[in-house]
C-alpha cells in the first residue's frame, strides 16, 4: 500500500518539474510582478491560458521578453503598452477602463440597478394591491367573504 | 398598453434569438492584429540570400510578407499555392520565424522560391514586433509599408480569393488615383 501511494507522489512529481524556466530575479518585488503579469497576460496563440500556464511557443518567447523588460526596469503600464501594441487588447484578462469599454465594466451595476428597481416596483404593486384590500368597507367585505365561501356549483 | 405587453415575450425572444446568432455565428479564432493601419516595425536582419534587409526595402510596391518556418506543416501545404501566386507576379516577403537558415536554405531549394527575399528571424524577435503568434501568417503591406491586413493560417485559393486579393486590389487601385 504504502509502495503504491509513494509510486504515484513520484509520478505527480515528474510533471511538476516539466516546463519550467529557471529565471533569476533580482528582488522579490520583481518576482512578484512577473508573476503578476504571467497571471494577468493571455496567450495570443491559446484560447484561454494566461502566459504562466500555456506552454505555446509564443507564450514562452513573451515570459522571455516579460523577463528581460522587468530586468531593464521598464514600468508596469509600459510592460502592458509592449504587449497591447504587439497583440491587441485581447492579452488583457482585464480589459482597460475606456469609452470602448464602459459598457462590459459598467453592464453588471447596471443590471443589478435594473433588477433592484423591476423588484421594487414589484414589491410596491403587490402593496398597493393589499392596501386595497384593507381599505374594504364592512359591508364590501362581508360580500367578498360569501363570494370565497359559495360553493362552485 | 395591455395588447403590447402580450408582445413582451416575443420581442425578447427575437432579442435573444438575434444576439446568439451574431455570436455563434464569430469565428472565436478570428484575432485582428493590433498593427492593422500601422507601419512595418521597424527591422534590419540579415537575409536567407545574403545581404541585410531593413523594412525601409519593402516600401514602394504592395507586398506580402509570409511568415514561415520548416518546422511548421501548414507551411508546406500553402507553399505550392506561394510559388503560383510568385509567377502571377504577386511581390511575396518570407518571414523565417524561429528557424534556422541551414534548414530553411534546403527547403527552399526543394520547395522552389516564391520570396524576393526572406528574413532570417531566428529568435523570433522581429515576430514579437510584428504581433506574430505562429506560423504561417501572412500580412498584406501597402506601398507606403502600411499593414493593411494580417491573416492567420495557410493562403490557399480560397483565402486568396476572398481576403488577401480584395486587400492587395484595393491597394493598387488606391495608388493609381
Amino acid at each position: 500500500m504504502r509502495l503504491v501511494v509513494w509510486s504515484i507522489l513520484l509520478l505527480l512529481a515528474a510533471g511538476v518539474n516539466a516546463g519550467i524556466e529557471a529565471r533569476d530575479f533580482s528582488s522579490p518585488e520583481q518576482r512578484e510582478r512577473y508573476l503578476h503579469f504571467t497571471a494577468e497576460l493571455r496567450c495570443p496563440k491559446c484560447q484561454n491560458q494566461n502566459l504562466a500556464d500555456s506552454n505555446a511557443p509564443i507564450a514562452e518567447d513573451l515570459r522571455e521578453q516579460l523577463y528581460r523588460l522587468l530586468q531593464e526596469g521598464q514600468s508596469d503600464q509600459q510592460i502592458v503598452d509592449f504587449m497591447v501594441s504587439r497583440y491587441g487588447e485581447y492579452v488583457l484578462y482585464k480589459p482597460r477602463i475606456e469609452p470602448r469599454t464602459w459598457l462590459l465594466w459598467g453592464g453588471p451595476v447596471l443590471m443589478f440597478v435594473g433588477g433592484l428597481l423591476a423588484v421594487g416596483t414589484l414589491v410596491r404593486r403587490a402593496r398597493q394591491r393589499t392596501s386595497a384590500l384593507a381599505d374594504l368597507s364592512d359591508e364590501e367585505s362581508t360580500r367578498l367573504k360569501q363570494l370565497l365561501d359559495q360553493d362552485c356549483p | 398598453m395591455a395588447r403590447l405587453r402580450l408582445f413582451l415575450p416575443l420581442l425578447v425572444f427575437a432579442a435573444l434569438a438575434l444576439l446568439f446568432w451574431r455570436g455563434l455565428s464569430l469565428d472565436p479564432n478570428y484575432m485582428p492584429s493590433a498593427l492593422e493601419n500601422r507601419p512595418l516595425p521597424a527591422f534590419s536582419a540579415p537575409t536567407l540570400e545574403g545581404p541585410v534587409i531593413s523594412d525601409a526595402e519593402l516600401r514602394g510596391k504592395p507586398a506580402l510578407l509570409n511568415v514561415w518556418a520548416t518546422w511548421c506543416p501548414s507551411c508546406a501545404a500553402e507553399h505550392a499555392y506561394l510559388n503560383a501566386l510568385a509567377r502571377k507576379g504577386v511581390l511575396i516577403y518570407g518571414l523565417n520565424y524561429k528557424d534556422n537558415a541551414e534548414a530553411a536554405g534546403r527547403w527552399i531549394a526543394e520547395k522552389g522560391n516564391p520570396y524576393v527575399a526572406n528574413i532570417l528571424d531566428p529568435a523570433g524577435l522581429i515576430g514579437i514586433d510584428l504581433g506574430v503568434t505562429g506560423a504561417p501568417e501572412t500580412y498584406v503591406v501597402d506601398a507606403a509599408g502600411v499593414i493593411q491586413l494580417r491573416h492567420q493560417g495557410p493562403v490557399d485559393e480560397r483565402v486568396w480569393r476572398t481576403v488577401i486579393e480584395p486587400a492587395l486590389a484595393g491597394l493598387s487601385a488606391g495608388s493609381l488615383r
